[in-house]
């Protein structure tokens, strides 16, 4: 639930990058993004298939990086030409791209404080367009009352 | 006067790209492979004096024609005697596709011969038909990779029934993924079934998603997570967590979700013959358990061997062959598609 609103603020050109430890969530996170953004297709694990894309009320672009070893690997990817693109862009397992990342976008940190079942999520804007639009998820936050991440 | 060229041998150029193997090879009548050359075997290795990254899309158009070349030579043939050339056309990742489909287009375009576009997991499903001539629909083929588990019922050559999916993450995935939290290494599938031969597999009940009462879907994202819960559990008890029977127990958790959905597929359809492919049709407790249960059920079991569990271009020319004997052959304006469906006919 918390990613299908999210997903419902985001709009083209947009990049969140979902940090957090294997089995934190970040999948189903982006899973509710793409609902969110209106996606009917399955969104599976883009791991293996490193970007995957999708059709919504804008592109979704569902990118996760935990198998790549260096950022050599991103030339020939286009990733790049994602993060500047026309679509939303999710990144998973951000941290070798950290420095080529644009300067607005939302960082995401999805963690299991006590390594059951609660989950805390951090959401970190960075620059005006996203400070403005936490402020108003935050608004809307309050009036659903609680929001967490629908899954198991 | 009217002369008809009848061919006794049909001989196809396969050519897959479709994440981080590049390969080709050529298959005689969709059966008896000539060669099959995948560009992360040793000897290309070797060859191009190093360590292939295991993901870089741009190796692709390093390696293709060096990988066709040889292809063409391994088999003895030349360009001149192929009948065709088959192509991944999807699913899988867009830059790589697009290296296979280019260099594809360009041999049928030179050669004056068809190309045809194959989906990537139908290749996953033939290379059961290339290894096991006797294999005939109708049968139930398990895909299940580091990118699928796909449950797929073929009623015939060319028809696909997709029964089921993963929600998440694909079985492969999910071994990957548990090897490293268990700090067994990559590739994860071997070392979590080596580690488990030492361990008991019923030691930890790890859930179960069956999912709704009849579903043919799978779910192992939740299965990841409650690995990691236990660990940390026993982190947080200061006990030391015997890997050889978590090992053991999550690839249980796994395989009996696999085998019972296959064997449940068989029933449902009529087929009495069940194929497994991809990557994780190499676990041991897989086949054991799978096998056990067919033979109960008087189900007949195929696998491949190794070499055609992995992505190869082998499998993507068997799957061609039987398209290029049923007249199926594709344009040379044919796109590569990421996401596309088994059941829709890339002609």
């Amino acid at each position: 639930m918390l990613g299908e609103a999210l997903g419902s603020f985001l709009d083209r050109g947009d990049v969140v990058t979902v940090s957090g430890e294997l089995g934190a969530g970040k999948t189903c996170l982006a899973q509710g993004v793409a609902l969110g953004l209106g996606v009917r297709d399955r969104v599976t694990s883009p791991t293996f298939t490193i970007i995957q894309e999708y059709d919504g009320r804008v592109p979704f672009y569902h990118i996760d990086l935990y198998r790549l070893r260096d950022a050599g690997d991103l030339e020939g990817l286009g990733f790049e030409d994602y993060i500047h693109g026309d679509g939303v862009v999710l990144i998973e397992w951000p941290g070798l791209v950290e420095g080529i990342l644009p300067a607005a976008r939302l960082e995401v940190e999805i963690s299991l404080p006590d390594g059951e079942n609660d989950r805390e999520i951090l959401l970190t804007p960075v620059g005006p367009r996203f400070e403005v639009l936490l402020v108003e998820f935050e608004r809307r936050a309050k009036e659903i009352g609680s929001l967490v991440i629908a899954c198991d | 006067m009217i002369s008809l060229a009848v061919k006794s041998h049909v001989l196809i150029l396969g050519i897959e790209t479709s994440c981080d193997e590049t390969s080709a090879s050529c298959v005689l009548d969709g059966s008896t492979i000539l060669s099959n050359v995948i560009a992360s075997q040793a000897d290309m290795h070797r060859r191009f004096g190093g360590v292939v990254p295991e993901v870089a899309s741009r190796k692709h158009v390093e390696y293709m024609l060096p990988v066709l070349d040889q292809a063409l030579h391994e088999a003895g043939v030349s360009a001149r005697d192929l009948d065709a050339v088959a192509v991944t056309r999807g699913p899988g990742l867009v830059g790589a596709l697009l290296v296979g489909i280019s260099a594809a287009k360009a041999v049928a375009f030179a050669l004056n011969i068809p190309i045809l576009g194959v989906n990537h997991v139908e290749g996953h499903i033939y290379a059961n038909i290339l290894a096991n001539p006797e294999l005939r629909p109708p049968f139930i083929c398990l895909t299940v990779s580091g990118g699928h588990t796909d449950l797929v019922f073929v009623p015939e050559h060319g028809r696909f029934e997709v029964l089921g999916r993963t929600r998440d993450d694909a079985a492969g995935e999910a071994f990957d993924k548990a090897a490293r939290v268990l700090g067994l290494g990559y590739p994860g599938g071997p070392a979590i079934d080596r580690a488990a031969r030492e361990g008991d597999p019923g030691a930890v009940n790890f859930p179960r998603a069956y999912l709704e009462e009849g579903s043919f879907d799978f779910s192992f994202s939740g299965l990841k997570t409650a690995l990691i819960a236990h660990i940390n559990r026993l982190k947080s008890q200061g006990e030391l967590p015997h890997i050889p029977d978590i090992a053991a127990s999550f690839q249980e958790a796994i395989v009996e979700i696999l085998v019972d959905k296959t064997i449940m597929a068989a029933h449902v359809t009529g087929a009495r013959r069940v194929a497994v492919s991809g990557g994780v049709a190499a676990n041991s407790r897989l086949r054991e358990r799978l096998s056990q249960r067919a033979a109960g059920q008087k189900l007949e079991v195929f696998y491949p061997p190794p070499v055609l569990c992995t992505d190869n271009a082998a499998m993507i020319a068997c799957a061609g062959y039987y398209r290029f004997i049923r007249g199926q052959m594709s344009s040379l304006d044919m796109e590569v598609d990421p996401r596309l469906e088994l059941a829709v006919d890339s002609v």
